[in-house]
């Protein structure tokens, strides 16, 4: 085959649907031969957190942030009928019961494909994540800027900002 | 129609039909028919959609009682 395509996605959500529909993507333009790179700022830097463990940040303010964003692929929410948890459960349920993958097993699959995840670090800094190797999974490949990010998008076939 | 191997996508949607296949493709030789069985009609477009983009030729669908089958014969090493 020819050079492969690219499917660049810039992921800024950290909501359970956004997130499973970015990964739904990813997983599909892998399978059909693409390129595939994640890129994930802001709130789509709770998506790749570890599940385990606090996060380590310094002063006041940015402690504050991560205790109550603590993210992590388990703890996404729905963006709209969260109601305290309660339709979130509900959805992963229902999700289950249609043996849809979780996001966990989402990002798992994605990354044995070959999709790269990349974390944005100017997020990092202004939320106050470590942009170290504990703070996220290890399916993590690399942390970049915007350049980076559009640098692949003006190279892509598609280029996506969820 | 005949088929050197199936893939059971039964109880499955979008994407990991097109996932699995993806993969399952892997396994036959050049020239090869992969059957795909499923009930989630999405794949009746899908999956002409994942051949047109991978290379591989799409022979056709057969439906019955609910239970598709689609018909992919393996173009190109992958």
């Amino acid at each position: 085959m020819a050079e492969r395509e690219k499917l660049t996605i810039a992921v800024l959500s950290g909501d359970l649907e956004r997130a499973l529909a970015a990964f739904m993507l990813a997983t599909t333009g892998a399978s059909m031969g693409m390129e595939v790179s994640m890129f994930f700022t802001f709130w789509g830097l709770n998506i790749i957190k570890r599940n385990e463990g606090s996060i380590k940040s310094k002063g006041l303010m940015r402690k504050m942030l991560n205790l109550m964003n603590r993210g992590g692929s388990k703890r996404l929410k729905l963006s709209k009928f969260n109601m305290l948890g309660l339709g979130t459960w509900m959805m992963k349920r229902l999700m289950k019961d249609v043996n849809m993958p979780s996001i966990d097993e989402f990002i798992t699959m994605a990354h044995e494909m070959g999709v790269k995840l990349i974390a944005c670090t100017t997020t990092c800094g202004v939320m106050g994540i470590p942009p170290v190797e504990d703070t996220f999974r290890s399916e993590v490949t690399s942390l970049s800027g915007a350049a980076y990010f559009l640098n692949e998008a003006r190279q892509s076939k598609v280029a996506l900002f969820i | 129609m005949k088929a050197d191997q199936s893939l059971d996508c039964i109880g499955l949607y979008c994407p990991m039909p097109i996932v699995k296949t993806a993969q399952k493709i892997k396994e036959l030789k050049q020239g090869e028919v992969l059957e795909v069985v499923a009930d989630d009609k999405g794949i009746k477009l899908d999956m002409p959609a994942w051949c047109q983009a991978t290379g591989h030729e799409f022979l056709g669908v057969e439906e019955e009682d609910g239970e598709i089958r689609v018909y992919v014969k393996k173009a190109h090493e992958c």
